[in-house]
């Protein structure tokens, strides 16, 4: 177990000096080069931009800049906003509890409606709730979540005024919750819908198994079979699709920031497209996918703590 | 379907034919594939259906609400809504499909490349495949776009780029168990080349799974085509896609909200009757469940 942990663990460094290598050849490829916010600026002459060329190190050759890049970047560093002159960590600190405010309370909506929608249906099958649930789930696959999210400002903030369109706080965590409502809801939709399917074809597949027939016949209460036995059982699948869900969750999350102008750090990568950021992209692409890698390492590890079936070299 | 004793008469079996009948008996599949079909018609029908052209600019009639002559209303230009939904479909779903052919063409190659070659083939392909699902596939998608400014062409392979993997993965274990079988070795003693092995041997045995994934992903590929268009970095107005009809929506949502909801509407619809014939198709062709 020990070296089966050690050996994921490592895996994962070739894994982020790829990604890293995609990013980087990626946003060289950005027309005009990293300075291109520069090039229409007229109080910016050539002279300076060849100065500016200089002083990033852009006129060294293409590998250099990329092992420099990383290197750095490893260790910390990770440059300063073109747009802002700012750090990009201290441009990015501010962004990441928003961010995770937001994706922290969809994960947790979505998880609630996941189990108590798919233990529901999976044990009334056939039932008019289950159907309900079944149509109200596959509307949650099927929705873009910026639709979604620009219904919920039309129908609950615009035409009832229960709640504030977009937006963050305007002081106080009261507000907070109140600015939190929908964008959470919007972002949970999808995951939702999702993983109350996978609960429910897991719970179905448990609850044919011939241990919880047994179950059954030594006279343990109904619910203590579902929940006990089954459940157990049931989760495991699930626990695998949330964690590898995360790429989904944070696709969806920089889309709901937009909609919602919602600070995060979604909303600071769309920025920094606008404004070709340079530093500001990589950074946030580096670290959600570094999110990514790791959740998916987590995927792997509970998924052997939770099935002991499962034998790991 | 195992050949019955009884004397009753043979009835036609294969592998399509099961499945077909299987599909036939599922309403929400069989609804999801009527309904993307009148959806496609309609679309391709457009110049028929719609009584105004799609970039029409009516001054006397900006912003209408929707009415018997124009269903859906107008828009800030006064172009009628219906007209350019209809228009907006042949973008929308022509990209969503054509991506997914691409995607999946993109990754049954790389997956049957890798489980037949094994090896070095296949270490390189599954790290890279990896690698790529490492990535949070909206925002890669978005940066590409943004760079590139990409024509309606370009987007179906920045759309297909982030949607390969999954049939890469599914194809790959396919071929791993299929490479091993008795059939495969007959053909290769028999002299088969690995290409003539790969495409008439394998390939069709390991069909099934890709094209449940393909059509899955059909969905998925409207909808990231949507949201490129609603950021402003997809289909390029004035050619009408429903996501940059949302776009131009979104900030007048508040007074003319007709403006809003339709384009959505036919997303949700196409996505959501996609998905129902996909699960269908998943449940119909899914022979293990069915032996």
């Amino acid at each position: 177990m020990t070296t089966f942990l050690l050996r994921r663990a490592m895996g994962i460094v070739p894994l982020l000096i790829g990604v890293s290598m995609i990013l980087f050849g990626l946003l060289q490829a950005i027309p005009g080069g990293p300075l291109a916010v520069y090039l229409n600026n007229p109080y910016i002459t050539g002279h300076d931009l060849a100065l500016l060329r200089h002083q990033f190190g852009l006129d060294q050759p293409l590998y250099v800049q990329y092992v420099r890049w990383f290197g750095a970047y490893a260790l910390g560093h990770w440059g300063v906003s073109y747009s802002s002159g700012q750090p990009v960590a201290t441009l990015i600190a501010g962004r990441v509890t928003p961010t995770l405010l937001l994706m922290g309370t969809s994960l947790a909506l979505a998880l609630t409606f996941a189990l108590l929608a798919g233990v529901y249906s999976a044990v009334r099958q056939y039932s008019a709730v289950e159907y309900a649930l079944t149509v109200f789930s596959f509307l949650g696959i099927s929705m873009p979540v910026f639709w979604l999210g620009l219904m919920l400002q039309l129908v609950i903030a615009v035409h009832l005024g229960w709640l504030p369109v977009a937006g963050f706080s305007a002081g106080g965590w009261g507000d907070v919750v109140r600015h939190l409502v929908l964008p959470s809801m919007a972002l949970a939709m999808f995951t939702a819908g999702r993983w109350s399917r996978f609960t429910r074809s897991g719970m179905l597949e448990v609850l044919r198994q011939d241990y919880i027939r047994t179950a059954r016949a030594k006279g343990l209460p109904e619910r203590r079979v579902v929940f006990r036995h089954a459940l157990r059982n049931g989760l495991i699948p699930l626990v695998t699709v949330v964690a590898l869900d995360l790429a989904a969750l944070v696709s969806g999350a920089v889309v709901t920031e937009t909609v919602f102008a919602w600070p995060g750090m979604g909303n600071l990568l769309i920025q920094s497209i606008t404004s070709v950021d340079y530093p500001t992209l990589l950074a946030i692409l580096m670290l959600s996918s570094f999110a990514i890698v790791v959740s998916n390492l987590l995927a792997d590890v509970l998924y052997s703590v939770l099935d002991p079936r499962i034998v790991y070299r | 379907m195992t050949a019955r004793r009884e004397a009753v008469p043979v009835r036609r079996s294969s592998l399509w034919w099961d499945a077909w009948r299987r599909f036939s008996r599922d309403r929400l599949a069989l609804t999801g594939g009527i309904v993307l079909a009148v959806l496609a018609l309609a679309a391709a029908g457009a110049p028929l259906l719609a009584w105004y052209a799609p970039n029409d600019v009516d001054l006397k009639r900006l912003d209408a609400a929707p009415s018997a002559v124009h269903w859906f209303g107008t828009d800030d230009l006064g172009r009628d809504e219906f007209s350019r939904a209809l228009y907006a479909g042949r973008v929308s779903l022509s990209i969503g499909i054509a991506s997914t052919l691409v995607s999946a063409s993109v990754g049954t190659a790389v997956g049957a490349a890798a489980g037949y070659y094994g090896r070095l083939v296949d270490s390189v392909l599954m790290r890279l495949t990896d690698v790529v699902l490492s990535i949070p596939p909206l925002p890669l998608v978005i940066v590409l776009s943004a760079i590139v400014k990409p024509s309606p062409q370009i987007l179906v392979l920045i759309i297909a780029a982030i949607g390969w993997m999954g049939t890469a993965r599914l194809v790959r274990g396919a071929f791993l168990s299929i490479r091993e079988s008795e059939y495969v070795e007959a053909a290769r003693a028999t002299g088969c080349g690995s290409l003539r092995v790969i495409l008439r041997h394998a390939l069709p045995n390991s069909l099934t799974p890709a094209i449940v994934a393909a059509t899955l992903a059909v969905g998925n590929a409207i909808i990231t085509e949507s949201v490129l268009s609603f950021l402003g970095v997809g289909i390029q107005p004035p050619t009408a896609s429903w996501g940059n009809m949302l776009q131009n929506a979104e900030s007048t949502m508040a007074t003319k909200p007709w403006l809003s909801v339709f384009p959505g509407l036919f997303i949700l619809l196409s996505v959501l009757s996609v998905n129902g014939l996909g699960d269908g198709l998943r449940d119909a062709l899914d022979v293990r469940a069915n032996a």
